[in-house]
């Protein structure tokens, strides 16, 4: 890394430069006054690297190394279980197989990318409007208990996701909590076996207007292995329950965001507009709302990068199933790397996927940028 | 958070909408019922976690909404607890937690404060690389961390567990912040007394620092505790090293595939693994506040 050159470049001038110049061993302190004035800093380039190497140490080892090595194994063919050194380069060849060689591999992958892309369309704008609410609410002075709720509403956020996952999976058993309610809140309502049902919630809705194969049009044309009436298939109502599990866990910390967003506005700006006569709605939507700017997107951001990770949820839920419509790209890398041996796959979709989550993050500042400002 | 200027704002606000008395209750009357539902839809799925934990298989899918049992049992405890490994989970959960956490706080207090207060070439890029980690999902590390932990024959074992978390780059960013909100003159006292760089370090700074030190435990905790990727990857093989939230993945699975769900186990394993977080979240609110702003920070 650039990092290392730095250090060599530093530390010979640091220590080397003071103690040829008093051989008796006189404190560097005292000896380069001249060279960063005052003798207090003196030491400090030494120190500062002291102080941050075991840091870089760790992070170099445990992050940037195997951000290097998943690139270079994303070339190779490798299983994981034999020794690194017996797999074999393969050049672009598990890219070309997920994107664009006729096979399990890519239809795979295609449908981890519908998924996740129903998933995100269906959790980010919903955790953003209910968090956004609840964060409003809890901020109206004149409510009593304002510091129970906002600690109700954020607890689930800090618990462990393979609990939450049961939790939810009891609660969407065929006999549990949300059947027994719907039945009762609709009386001879279809029971859905909310985790094992694969039916698309858009095929289910074309179903009701009596759409109830592919037109032909839409089953013919295929892109990356998938047809367009598959893609077009909605979330899976398993999916579905792994989405409403997503929105409840993060709801509570995107609130807070909001939270301290809205306690940021200057408390001059509204009581000017409240004398200038400003109606409730126009505060909100002309002080508000344009003051919230940064933090919805902060908000947007943090949860587009965290839908298009869902990993946990899914292991512990779904397992990817049924009928593979609980498929992400992040439970792929773990299917393909441990359950398939195929770790040049794996890697070769992790990198597929960071791609996506830095694009769409640049494409969003853009947008958000553009517009208003 | 900020309540301590409540009153400048109700003030005003108050007195406009009380122009119009009925339509200030009704608003204030929907808010309540917006804030009783909502906590109703947070705190029940636990409520009914515990009531479900002590009651009989047969009474829970005859009765899966009621809150408490119609008859008290305490198989699923008695499992979770006696006749599984539960117990080991949480030794090694609580094992690798205070491992990693008092690594944690050992080095990214000492580079924070390197990156906040020292002056050195190629502090700069230093800081530019760990905010670049910091985007770094997770998920694209799974393959190499298990890749690198296997050549370093650190699979199956708890430094393979605890090394990858012992530093992040948020605590870094956290400690970094904090450092440089404190006045310069606390070190350069220290300094013109005597002390050198580590010992105004040791004895001046690190006292200061002990609110941001709290907050960067408590992340660590709640992080450690619940991480779930990590011993996935390293210690599948090895039972003996599971950590809770894996150990719990494997509970109360029953049937060919695992298809068939012992839900008072699996709810008593939740609720355990579950409590200590409970319990810390509780008495250290704020500081849970502080370190997720601090998060949001890196947005």
């Amino acid at each position: 890394m650039s990092g290392d050159t730095a250090v060599s470049g530093e530390r010979p001038a640091a220590v080397a430069g003071p103690t040829s110049g008093t051989p008796t061993g006189v404190p560097p302190a005292i000896a380069r006054p001249r060279r960063r004035g005052g003798g207090i800093h003196g030491r400090e380039g030494l120190a500062g690297w002291l102080f941050a190497t075991p840091a870089l140490i760790g992070l170099a080892v445990f992050m940037v190394a195997p951000i290097l090595l998943a690139l270079w194994v994303s070339f190779r063919d490798w299983s994981g279980l034999a020794p690194l050194s017996t797999s074999t380069p393969v050049g672009l060849h598990n890219y070309h197989d997920l994107l664009v060689r006729d096979g399990v591999a890519r239809t795979d992958f295609a449908k981890s990318l519908r998924n996740n892309l129903y998933y995100v369309i269906g959790v980010v704008p919903t955790q953003t409007a209910i968090a956004f609410l609840l964060a409003v609410l809890v901020n109206q002075k004149m409510l009593k208990g304002r510091t129970f709720f906002r600690t109700a509403f954020y607890f689930p956020s800090v618990t462990s996701s393979i609990a939450i996952a049961f939790i939810f999976v009891f609660m969407f058993s065929p006999t549990g909590l949300v059947n027994t309610v719907l039945t009762a809140v609709l009386p001879g309502a279809v029971q859905l076996v909310w985790l094992d049902d694969a039916d698309g919630l858009l095929h289910l809705l074309l179903r009701l207007v009596g759409v109830d194969s592919a037109p032909h049009a839409l089953a013919a044309h295929t892109f990356m292995g998938l047809s367009w009436w598959d893609w077009l298939s909605g979330p899976s109502v398993a999916l579905t329950t792994v989405m409403i599990l997503a929105v409840w866990t993060t709801v509570g910390t995107f609130m807070l965001m909001f939270l301290a967003g809205l306690q940021n506005i200057p408390v001059e700006l509204e009581e000017a507009s409240m004398v200038d006569g400003a109606t409730p709605r126009q505060r909100f939507f002309k002080i508000t709302l344009p003051l919230m700017r940064p933090t919805l997107f902060l908000v947007l951001t943090l949860g587009l990068i965290a839908t298009w990770q869902v990993f946990d949820q899914v292991y512990a839920m779904t397992s990817g199933g049924p009928q593979k419509t609980t498929f992400t790209p992040a439970y792929l890398v773990y299917r393909e790397a441990f359950e398939n041996s195929s770790m040049g796959h794996a890697s070769a979709i992790a990198f597929l996927l960071f791609a996506l989550i830095v694009v769409l993050t640049g494409v969003q500042r853009l947008v958000l940028r553009g517009r208003g400002d | 958070m900020e309540s301590s200027h409540p009153a400048t704002v109700a003030g005003p606000r108050s007195g406009r909408s009380a122009r119009r008395p009925g339509t200030a209750r009704t608003v204030r009357l929907v808010a309540y019922l917006l804030l009783a539902l909502a906590a109703l839809g947070f705190l029940y799925p636990f409520l009914l976690s515990v009531a479900t934990s002590v009651k009989s298989r047969a009474e829970v899918s005859d009765h899966p909404i009621m809150p408490w049992p119609l008859h008290w049992t305490n198989r699923a405890w008695d499992f979770v607890l006696l006749h599984s490994d539960f117990p080991r989970w949480l030794l090694n959960s609580v094992v690798v937690t205070v491992a990693a956490t008092l690594l944690r706080l050992f080095i990214e207090s000492l580079a924070g404060y390197s990156l906040a207060r020292l002056r050195w070439r190629g502090r700069g890029l230093v800081f530019a690389g760990v905010l670049a980690v910091l985007a770094v999902p997770p998920i694209v590390l799974v393959v190499p961390r298990f890749l690198l932990l296997k050549e370093l024959n650190l699979l199956n074992s708890y430094e393979g567990l605890v090394f990858p978390l012992a530093v992040d780059a948020t605590g870094i960013f956290i400690m970094k912040q904090f450092f440089e909100q404190l006045p310069r003159e606390l070190e350069e006292a220290a300094r013109i007394d005597g002390a050198n760089i580590y010992q105004a370090y040791w004895h001046v700074v690190l006292p200061v620092a002990r609110p941001a030190l709290i907050t960067l435990t408590i992340l660590s905790f709640q992080g450690t505790w619940n991480e779930f990727l990590l011993p996935l990857i390293v210690v599948r093989a090895s039972p003996d090293l599971w950590t809770l939230p894996f150990g719990l993945s494997t509970l109360g699975r029953g049937g060919a595939g695992g298809q068939t769900f012992d839900y008072p186990v699996m709810l008593a394993g939740s609720i355990l693994t579950i409590v200590p977080v409970a319990i810390v979240f509780v008495i250290f609110q704020r500081f849970f506040v502080r370190g997720m702003a601090s998060q949001g920070l890196k947005g």
